[in-house]
């Protein structure tokens, strides 16, 4: 006997997420979904948004690895409120590990919660957060032409920051052909390029998430 | 997964792989409906998966049998139906598959086509006794 189901395998997974986005609209908190490779500077870009921000926005942090507390105990001097998930092996984070580390911030304080992901550019496409914004991050040393090999999260993200643009010349990175490429598969996607490390372009993507954050 | 504060808290959910996460959702799905169905076994099972998803058929049979294993589902056919990137033009209406991901018009050049398909992944259907 044949019988229909015509269930989403994503579906308990977006119920989740969809729920978050409701305890974040609540709360007025605008939650920034941030993906990338491991060493791209997720957590260097999170440490220059806070610097950038300087105090315009009372900030969050939920820190995704698979093992360790090496990225939260760096943000932590930055007084500011961080959550540490360890996945236990798993590749990405996904809704409910977000609503458990939920309960473990204080949502009244927070404007920002930026959710660093499982450094991975495939997995953590698939899974919605309930995030109000889904970043991720290229670094000029992992080479311009990522986005047809990893084409999600290149086609899903709704910005892209370039990193490591003090690499540029040292390598055959071609920032063209990234752009050109990005924008082909996803047409309404901003760009920035920065330097975590110089911090040269940080003030133009901490404006645009101020912008984004409290419109 | 450990979140918070020292103390590690493991979830039954948390997998290793993304293509096993989703093969357990799978399964969950289908042991739900044969349920209701008063299914003896799963015979088969189709799913849609778009092609501009990450997930890789492949991973996901070789999980089936171990996730699947002392239940009505184990032994079930996984057939997947792949659903190619079309996409829609704003402008010139033309819809269009999409090739190397790139979203511009083949008919006017304009480069914001819009998804039409590429993203399902759904259990469609399922064969039982």
């Amino acid at each position: 006997m044949d019988i229909e189901v015509l269930e989403g395998v994503f579906d308990a997974n977006e119920k989740i997420a969809a729920e978050n986005r409701e305890i974040f609209a609540k709360h007025k908190v605008f939650a920034v979904n941030l993906m990338a490779s491991p060493g791209a500077g997720k957590t260097s870009l999170i440490e220059g948004t806070i610097t950038g921000l300087g105090g315009r926005l009372r900030i969050g942090v939920i820190e995704g690895d698979i093992a360790s507390s090496v990225d939260s105990q760096r943000l932590k001097v930055h007084g500011i409120q961080v959550v540490q998930i360890n996945t236990g092996g798993a590749c990405h984070l996904d809704a409910n590990m977000i609503r458990q580390a939920l309960e473990h911030l204080d949502l009244s304080t927070l404007d920002l919660l930026i959710i660093e992901n499982v450094g991975n550019l495939v997995c953590p496409a698939e899974f919605k957060l309930g995030e109000g914004l889904r970043a991720m991050i290229l670094s000029v040393a992992e080479g311009h032409d990522k986005p047809l090999k990893y084409p999600l999260m290149f086609s899903d993200s709704q910005v892209l920051i370039v990193n490591k643009t003090d690499l540029l010349g040292l390598s055959d990175f071609d920032m063209e052909d990234l752009r050109a490429t990005v924008k082909r598969m996803n047409p309404g996607i901003t760009i920035f390029e920065l330097s975590c490390r110089t911090g040269e372009g940080l003030e133009s993507w901490t404006n645009w998430l101020y912008d984004q954050a409290t419109a | 997964m450990l979140v918070g504060g020292e103390q590690p808290r493991f979830r039954e959910e948390s997998f290793s792989m993304h293509e096993l996460a989703v093969t357990e959702s799978i399964a969950s799905i289908c042991l739900r409906h044969a349920e209701q169905n008063q299914a003896s076994r799963i015979i088969k099972v189709n799913i849609k998966l778009g092609e501009l998803t990450g997930i890789v058929d492949h991973y996901v049979s070789f999980y089936w049998d171990m996730v699947t294993k002392d239940t009505v589902a184990e032994g079930a056919e996984l057939n997947f139906i792949k659903i190619p990137i079309r996409a829609s033009c704003p402008h010139c209406k033309k819809e269009f598959e999409v090739k190397e991901y790139d979203l511009t018009c083949p008919e006017c050049g304009k480069g914001d086509g819009e998804l039409v398909s590429g993203r399902e992944f759904l259990v469609e259907s399922m064969e039982i006794e």
